[in-house]
Parts: C-alpha cells; sequence; structure tokens
C-alpha cells in the first residue's frame, strides 16, 4: 500500500505561489487550444481583470451565444422564467406547456424553501409538478385544447388564485397561442391566468427567461391589490430566492430593525404579496441580473426608488442596512440598525478569528449565476480567501463593469427578441416616494439609487480574472494551473470538481446547506467551508499537482 | 428558422478539436426534431465534407421529450450505436452480447463479475459502471475512463447470442433483435434479474450460450439466499408494496416483491406499453387471486390514491415518490433511478442473487423497523 504524505492543514508556504503565475500566459496557454477563431470570440469573454483607465475595466463580452460544442455551464430561457424567477412561489400553480422533460427536471430541484403558514390560506403547490406531458399528436395537431384541459384540471382540484403557463420549445415552433387560452380560462374561470413565452430557445441563456418572467409579473400581477399594510418602513426584497433559507435570515434581521418586508422576488413569496407589492418604498435588489428590470418598471410607473445591496457576508450586510437606514433618513432606524449590528457581529467575528487561521490565503474560484460570483467574494474574503478567477453563466455587461457602461451595450438580435415593455407613470397610483429631484438624481441622503459597481471592481487588478460563460474545458486548466482550494458551482460541474480531489461548493442550491445570509448565514458559511476544505477526507486523496509539482513552475516560468 | 446543420456541425468540429474523441453521440432533442432538422444527413454531409479516416464515429438517435419516456431513449441509443457500429469481421469470435437494462452502476459492475465468473467473453452495452460512479482521478482526464470500448460494439456483430434484459423490451425493435436480423445472431430476451426466478432464467441463459454451469459461487450465494428468505419470510409475508418505476422494473421487481410473500398491490409506471399487465402475470403466479392493481401511463398524483386503496405498507421506487409516501405516512425503499435525496443510489445492487439478497434485507428491515418504532414501549427483540 502507498503511503499516502500527509495533506497540510496549515498555510500552505506557497500560499502566494499564484503571484507568481503570469495571467496574459495562462491566457494564452488556454485559448491556444481553440480554433482561431472560437480562440478569438473566448478571448474577448476571457479578461484579465484590469482597470483600462479612471473609471472603466477591460470590457468583457457578455450575454452572447454560446459557441457550439463548447462545454458551457448555461441554462435556457425556460429555466430562467420557471425554474428561477417563478419556481419559489409556492401558491402559484406553475404550468408547463410541453413534453415532460421541462417540468421534470425543474420539479423542486433548487432547494429554495417556503413558508406556506404566512399566508392564511396555505397554499403550497411547490412540491407538485405540472405539467400538459405533449406528446407527438399533439405536436402534429397543435396543443391548445390540452392545455385548456391542464388548467381546468388544476383549477378543479386545486382552486388556486392563479395559474401561470410556461411555454417550451416545441410549442413555440407549433405556434399554440398560450396568451388566446389563458386569456379564455382567466374569463371562464375568473382567476388570474396568463404565460409566458419563454421558449428554450429565446435569448442566449437563462436571462432572457428572468426577463419574461419580470415583465409578466409587472403585466399581470404586481399592483392588483392597494391593500396598504402595517410597517413604518416598508420594502421588497429583489431577487432573493430563498436558497436553503436565506429569506428567512434575511427577514428575521429586518424585523430586529423594524423593517418591513412587503413582498420578496421570489424567494418565500406569495400572489398576495406580489400583488400589493407596488405600495412598498423602497425596492431593494440582490440579484442584479435577475430582477432589475421590475424595480426599473415598477420606479417609472408607481414612483418606486431602488437601490443594490447585497445580504451575503456580514460586511456587505452591515453596509447594505446602513444604507437602507440612511436612505429613510430617520434617527430611530440608523440607532436600531446600529445597535443589530453592533449585537450580531460579536459571533461573526469570533467565528471569524477562529476559522481565518486555517483558511488564510487560500484560493477560491466561483463561476456561478449572475450576481452570486461577486456576492459571495465577499464571505470567502471575509476568511482570508483570496478570489483568484469569477465569472457569471448569464450576466451582461453591467454585471461585470457596473451600471455605467449600459449605454454602451450593443443589443443583438437574440435580445431584441425579449419583449421590452413600455411603462409609463400609473395616472392615479404613480406617488413618487421621495422628491422627485432625489429621483432623478438617483440620489437620496448621500446614498446612490440605481447603482451597481458590478462584480470587477470589487476584484484584486492584475492578478485576478473574470471570465464570462466559462467552458469546462477552462475550467479544468484553471483548476489545473491554480489549485484552488475550493472551486464555487453548480451540479453540472460539482462531479467534475470533485474528480480533481478537491471540495467543490453549489452556489445555486447550497448542496445540502444554508442559510448563509446575513451575519447567522456567514458563520454558518465560514465554518462549512472550513470544514470543507479543511476535511480528513482529502488526506486520503493525492490530488494531480501533488503528483506533479511542477505545473507551478511551468506557468510560472514562461 | 434556418435549420440548426450549421450549429451542428461547428458543434462536432469544436468537440474534435477539444476532445479528440473516439466517437460522438447526438441526441435530438424538441426543439430540432419540430423545425425537421435531418440528424443523420446533416451529420453524413459533415463526415463527407471533412473525410477523415482517423475521425471520430459519429452516431444519432432521435429523443424529442414528446415521444415515449426516457426508457425509449435510453434503449434507443443502445440500438443507434450497435446499428452504426456492428460489423461481422471475425464469425469464429463468439461471445455473448449483454444488453444490460437501464440499472445503477453497481448492477453493471455485478453484470461483469458474473460473466468474468463463467469465463465469458462478452461485449455489454452500456456500461456506464466506471463513467458514472468511478474512483478519484488521478491526473486530468479529458474524457473519463471506462465505458464500451468501441471495438467492441463493433464486434457485437460477431458475437454468438445477444441476452437482453427487460421483458418489455422484448417486445420492442431493440439492438438484440437488430442484430438477430442483421447478423443472424439469436437473442434471447429475458426480463430483468431481479430476484431469484428471474435471476436463475438469465443464468440459464449464460450457461446455454457458454456451455457452462453456474460457478460455485453463484451456488453458493442462491442457496444463502434461500436461507434468509426461510428465515425472514415470516417478517414480510402478506405486507403489501407500490411498487412504481419503468415498466421492466416494475416487472422485475414484482416478481421478487411475489416470491418472497409480499403482494406488490399496486405496479405502476410512467410507460405505456400496453404489456405490463400481461407481463405481471407471467412473472407472478398467483397474480390474480391477489388482486393486484396494475396501472400505465399515470403519474404520481394518480398513485398517490390508488396507493391508498392498495392500503400499502411501503413504496419502492425512486426518489420522486417521497411525496405520496410522505402523505402516507409510509417508508420509501429507494431503488432505480434517480435517487436524488439519499447517499449511494449508484451503489444500490438490485439483481442478481447479491441484489436480491440486499433488497431482501432492506425490505424486512424496514418492515421491522416501522414495527418497533410504532411500539410504545421500545422493545429491542421484535
Amino acid at each position: 500500500m502507498t503511503v499516502m504524505p500527509e495533506k497540510k492543514t496549515e498555510n500552505e508556504e506557497d500560499a502566494k505561489a499564484w503571484r507568481e503565475i503570469k495571467p496574459e500566459d495562462v491566457k494564452k496557454t488556454i485559448l491556444a487550444k481553440y480554433p482561431a477563431k472560437v480562440a478569438r470570440k473566448r478571448s474577448k469573454h476571457f479578461v484579465i481583470n484590469k482597470k483600462k483607465d479612471e473609471q472603466n475595466y477591460e470590457e468583457i463580452q457578455a450575454n452572447v451565444r454560446t459557441i457550439p460544442g463548447i462545454i458551457s455551464q448555461r441554462g435556457c430561457c425556460y429555466a430562467g422564467c420557471k425554474g428561477v424567477v417563478m419556481g419559489p412561489t409556492r401558491d402559484i400553480i406553475n404550468l408547463t406547456h410541453g413534453p415532460i422533460g421541462c417540468g421534470f427536471y425543474s420539479w423542486l430541484t433548487r432547494r429554495n424553501q417556503t413558508d406556506p403558514s404566512t399566508t392564511p390560506d396555505g397554499h403550497n403547490f411547490m412540491t407538485y409538478c405540472f405539467s400538459t406531458d405533449m406528446q407527438d399528436e399533439e405536436v402534429i395537431f397543435g396543443g391548445e385544447k390540452k392545455l385548456a384541459q391542464a388548467i381546468q384540471e388544476a383549477y378543479d382540484i386545486f382552486k388556486p388564485k392563479m395559474i401561470s403557463v410556461f411555454s417550451t420549445c416545441p410549442i413555440g415552433l407549433i405556434g399554440d397561442d398560450i396568451h388566446a387560452v389563458t386569456r379564455k380560462m382567466q374569463e371562464k374561470l375568473g382567476i388570474t391566468i396568463f404565460g409566458f413565452s419563454c421558449e428554450g430557445y429565446k435569448g442566449v441563456s437563462q436571462s432572457a427567461g428572468h426577463h419574461v418572467a419580470n415583465n409578466g409579473l409587472f403585466k399581470h400581477v404586481i399592483g392588483q391589490d392597494d391593500t396598504v399594510g402595517e410597517g413604518k418602513y416598508r420594502v421588497n426584497l429583489l431577487g432573493e430566492y430563498n436558497i436553503g433559507g436565506d429569506e428567512f435570515i434575511i427577514d428575521e434581521i429586518f424585523e430586529k430593525c423594524g423593517i418591513k418586508i412587503v413582498s420578496t422576488f421570489s424567494g418565500n413569496s406569495s400572489v398576495d404579496h406580489f400583488r400589493n407589492s407596488h405600495t412598498a418604498d423602497l425596492n431593494l435588489i440582490m440579484c442584479h441580473r435577475s430582477i432589475n428590470y421590475v424595480a426599473d418598471m415598477m420606479e417609472e410607473k408607481y414612483g418606486i426608488p431602488w437601490m443594490k445591496v447585497n445580504f451575503l457576508g456580514a460586511k456587505a450586510t452591515s453596509a447594505s442596512l446602513r444604507k437602507i437606514a440612511q436612505y429613510y433618513g430617520d434617527q430611530e432606524l440608523i440607532d436600531r440598525v446600529e445597535a443589530v449590528i453592533a449585537e450580531e457581529m460579536v459571533a461573526v467575528e469570533k467565528a471569524q478569528a477562529d476559522v481565518r487561521p486555517r483558511l488564510e490565503g487560500k484560493l477560491a474560484m466561483m463561476f456561478v449565476g449572475g450576481s452570486r460570483a461577486h456576492h459571495y467574494q465577499e464571505l470567502f474574503s471575509e476568511m482570508g480567501m483570496q478570489t483568484i478567477a469569477a465569472g457569471y453563466e448569464f450576466a451582461h455587461r453591467d454585471d461585470y463593469e457596473g451600471r455605467h457602461v449600459l449605454p454602451t451595450i450593443r443589443v443583438d438580435a437574440d435580445s431584441r427578441n425579449i419583449e421590452e415593455l413600455t411603462v409609463e407613470k400609473d395616472p392615479e397610483r404613480y406617488n413618487p416616494r421621495i422628491p422627485e429631484e432625489e429621483l432623478k438624481a438617483e440620489e437620496r441622503h448621500g446614498i446612490k439609487l440605481k447603482e451597481y459597481e458590478g462584480m470587477m471592481a470589487d476584484m484584486e487588478e492584475g492578478f485576478t480574472y473574470a471570465i464570462d460563460d466559462i467552458s469546462q474545458y477552462e475550467t479544468e486548466k484553471m483548476i489545473e494551473i491554480y489549485k484552488p482550494a475550493i472551486f464555487c458551482a453548480g451540479i453540472k460541474e460539482k462531479y467534475m470538481v470533485q474528480k480533481h480531489g478537491m471540495p467543490m461548493k453549489q452556489l445555486h442550491s447550497y448542496d445540502s446547506g444554508g442559510p448563509y445570509a446575513v451575519y447567522k448565514g456567514a458563520i454558518n458559511f465560514y465554518y462549512e467551508i472550513d470544514r470543507m476544505i479543511n476535511s480528513k477526507v482529502w488526506g486520503h486523496i493525492r490530488a494531480p499537482w501533488e503528483e506533479s509539482p511542477e505545473l507551478t513552475a511551468m506557468y510560472a516560468d514562461e | 428558422m434556418f435549420g440548426g446543420g450549421a450549429n451542428l456541425k461547428l458543434a462536432v468540429s469544436n468537440i474534435i478539436k477539444q476532445y479528440q474523441p473516439a466517437l460522438i453521440g447526438v441526441g435530438t432533442t424538441c426543439l430540432s426534431e419540430t423545425i425537421g432538422d435531418d440528424v443523420p444527413l446533416i451529420l453524413r454531409e459533415y463526415i463527407l465534407k471533412n473525410h477523415d479516416p482517423e475521425g471520430p464515429a459519429v452516431v444519432s438517435v432521435s429523443t424529442p421529450s414528446y415521444s415515449g419516456t426516457h426508457i425509449d431513449g435510453f434503449h434507443g441509443a443502445i440500438r443507434a450505436t450497435v446499428d452504426a457500429l456492428a460489423k461481422k469481421e471475425n464469425p469464429d469470435a463468439g461471445g455473448i452480447n449483454l444488453f444490460p437494462g437501464m440499472l445503477s452502476p453497481a448492477d453493471y459492475r455485478h453484470y461483469k463479475e458474473i460473466l468474468s465468473d463463467f469465463g465469458a467473453r462478452y461485449q455489454m452495452l452500456p456500461d456506464y459502471s466506471q463513467t458514472l460512479d468511478g474512483p478519484m482521478w488521478t491526473e486530468y482526464q479529458k474524457i473519463p475512463a471506462g465505458g464500451t470500448p468501441i471495438k467492441e460494439i463493433v464486434a457485437m456483430g460477431d458475437a454468438s447470442g445477444s441476452i437482453e434484459l427487460g421483458r418489455v423490451l422484448a417486445k420492442t425493435k431493440s439492438a438484440g433483435k437488430l442484430l438477430a436480423d442483421k447478423f443472424a445472431i439469436p437473442c434471447h430476451s429475458i426480463g430483468l434479474p431481479i430476484g431469484i426466478k428471474e435471476t436463475d432464467l438469465f443464468f440459464d441463459r449464460i450457461s446455454a450460450i457458454t456451455g457452462k454451469p453456474m460457478p460455485e459461487k453463484y451456488v453458493q450465494e442462491r442457496s444463502r439466499l434461500i436461507d434468509a428468505y426461510a428465515d425472514g419470510h415470516k417478517y414480510v409475508f402478506e405486507a403489501r408494496a407500490v411498487v412504481y418505476g419503468e415498466e421492466d422494473l416494475v416487472i422485475g421487481m414484482a416478481s421478487f416483491l411475489s416470491e418472497i410473500g409480499v403482494v406488490p398491490a399496486l405496479c405502476a409506471s410512467g410507460g405505456k406499453s400496453g404489456h405490463l399487465k400481461a407481463m405481471l402475470r407471467d412473472v407472478i403466479d398467483d397474480f390474480d387471486a391477489k388482486g393486484i392493481t396494475v396501472m400505465e401511463g399515470v403519474d404520481f398524483v394518480e398513485i398517490g390514491e390508488a396507493a391508498k386503496k392498495a392500503h400499502a405498507d411501503f413504496f419502492i421506487g425512486n426518489s420522486k415518490g417521497y411525496k405520496i409516501a410522505r402523505e402516507m405516512k409510509k417508508p420509501l425503499i429507494r431503488i432505480g433511478f434517480p435517487i436524488h435525496d439519499r447517499m449511494g443510489g449508484a451503489r444500490i445492487v438490485h439483481i442478481g442473487y447479491r441484489g436480491a439478497q440486499q433488497l431482501f434485507d432492506c425490505i424486512t428491515n424496514t418492515i421491522i423497523q416501522c414495527r418497533q418504532d410504532a411500539s410504545p414501549i421500545g422493545y429491542t427483540y421484535m
């Protein structure tokens, strides 16, 4: 039997070795494997994080088509609409109009949690998978009749408040008019019923589906109920999907501070909350990519300002809470927020001090989502870890470079396929929550509104990478070259990474873990990462680079 | 709008450059099928234009989600691969072609062990025993090791017999039948070897093809299994089970349950071959006397409703049945695929005497545990 060398659990003495590696060489080596045309294209997505002038980072290409034959992380338009935005809703019947595969594989796979006890009817349909189960004959003769039947059947059994229908690839191609069917059924049944044209082939990734979902919610649901609920500071939390219970503990902290969540979009949400979300004072955006459309439209129509927040990482949580308090400018709230922060930080600082000696200087890579790869860097840096490379599956340039690049983003045919709603002020309900000048200046009490600086601004310059729509091949090369202590992505990457003999953390579904938001979640995350990286199981494995340590040297010398 | 030909050709070319595979499989989707892409034609064009004799084999199969179930895609891919690659090159080569059915990687390892113990030459397709449940890598692998070697798929045309497992599969245009038609290789269509009866049949066919008796190791395993049946039957007899999943898995499992005295009170599948009931009658000798309910083409809501009427004691099937089992407060014994709420689905052995032994222990212990937990006293002897 071979005696395995003991794996070091203390900081490796070569913790800084990665700084010897020249990113330009790495990029060249990786892209060299591609055919010239592919390499040219991928080169624009594979960016070394550097400022090109005072304001701007290197331009990164994003939200364009994946090259065929490249193993991509991306999902489809239907996944973004049905899975991401609408999936976490509990009391809407989300009915997939299409063959069974689309519904089956998006059936409660995302670990979005919910608490039905917060709505009087207690409706929860999340554990069901609703599909019209299209067969060959319906693809030939049309599936509208079957759709109407399915809606009727779902209504008869569950008596839901709302049914939404999701169109899949074959539906768009055969030309079923889901909007006509849903309109007719809405009239017949007297509940809200509408369709999403989120056929899988639309757009270039799930991002298109987010936009379609935002449009649908805005057109058909938001604003249906004008009842103003209780609470002095009433906010909506957008782009928070309650994976592993994140929303639950954000809500807990908000309650401590005296802030009331009117509606979350869409983790732990209810259609009741969506319907009167336009009565809130302020929209807070967690995941910028998936939901900024709704925030923009609510501002236009109802006069609700929005600001970017982040509740992943203790520091970011405190900053976000302070931002909210400052926005209201109410001393009572400001003091209460400070008291909560002070109280919560005691345990956080203790946990940080505990894990840091075991994690300091270790490398992390994360390729996930359209905001998560940015947010989670906060948590890693609080453990003393360095994010060496990060990127998104479906983000746009503004998510990387910041919203100031919005005017310079070229809209291509794939994006033009997705409807842009024209929104006007609601003649009765438009009510600017802050003076018009502040709305226009996008600033209140020194707090910038509608602002997001993007991921790149938070990453170290010169040594780190922003890689858009990373391929499996590039992933494997980056792992081989940098040997990070942990790699974060989704289920599709999980086994490939683990086979390298290193820990892999899923940041879509959180594996079996969570919550990771706010303070309690941060502590939870520190300890989980500590246990993963320093687990004894790795002592039984020799990673490839431990067998051939010359790998590092090779890149350093080139 | 303009067809997917250009995309597909570009993808094939990029895959070849990055991975240099020996074979590329192309499955179609709803999208390419509905727009009417002629995938075999596009691929032929690609191959003709790039005429590279060293290039990978390309196999395509029609798999739109709206046709049949996942099991049709599974067997369709095997048939398409055999059709594209198998040749008659060396008629004296002999050997057994094994088409193992959709089971766990551990089952596949067990199949291979059995055939090796017979000293038989064999080709098994597919073989994901390594690729879906493989060891930790010691070096970077662009394409994970394992799987059926292409030369073995080619050699399937030379075999002296094929064994395909699945009683419903037997009624379809399977890879085994294709080899029988093309190269006159006798095809033995039997059920999945789950439980003693169906496993006996499997060993019997291997013996028939190889002319060798069952190796002593399996004689022992079989005998120990019967010993365990004798020991444990009193715990399980007349217990009522709901079995669900792919039709062939349901048939195999129901056959096994019935031989240990459990009543497979409800046998249900999303598949709708039209053969399920007749096949169950074939494998369960007292089928009519037991009042077994059979449902084809059903979903979990329908299974749940029927399960209540069937007075089930436990459910046996994949993770997707959790919701209905939970509603009835009955245990779910996880078998088949997918198992995503427990560890080790890839390591469950369903087949052979060994698989029956593990299943038997698991079912018996589940029933004992239920009785133990239900008792207010806390007895340690049940």
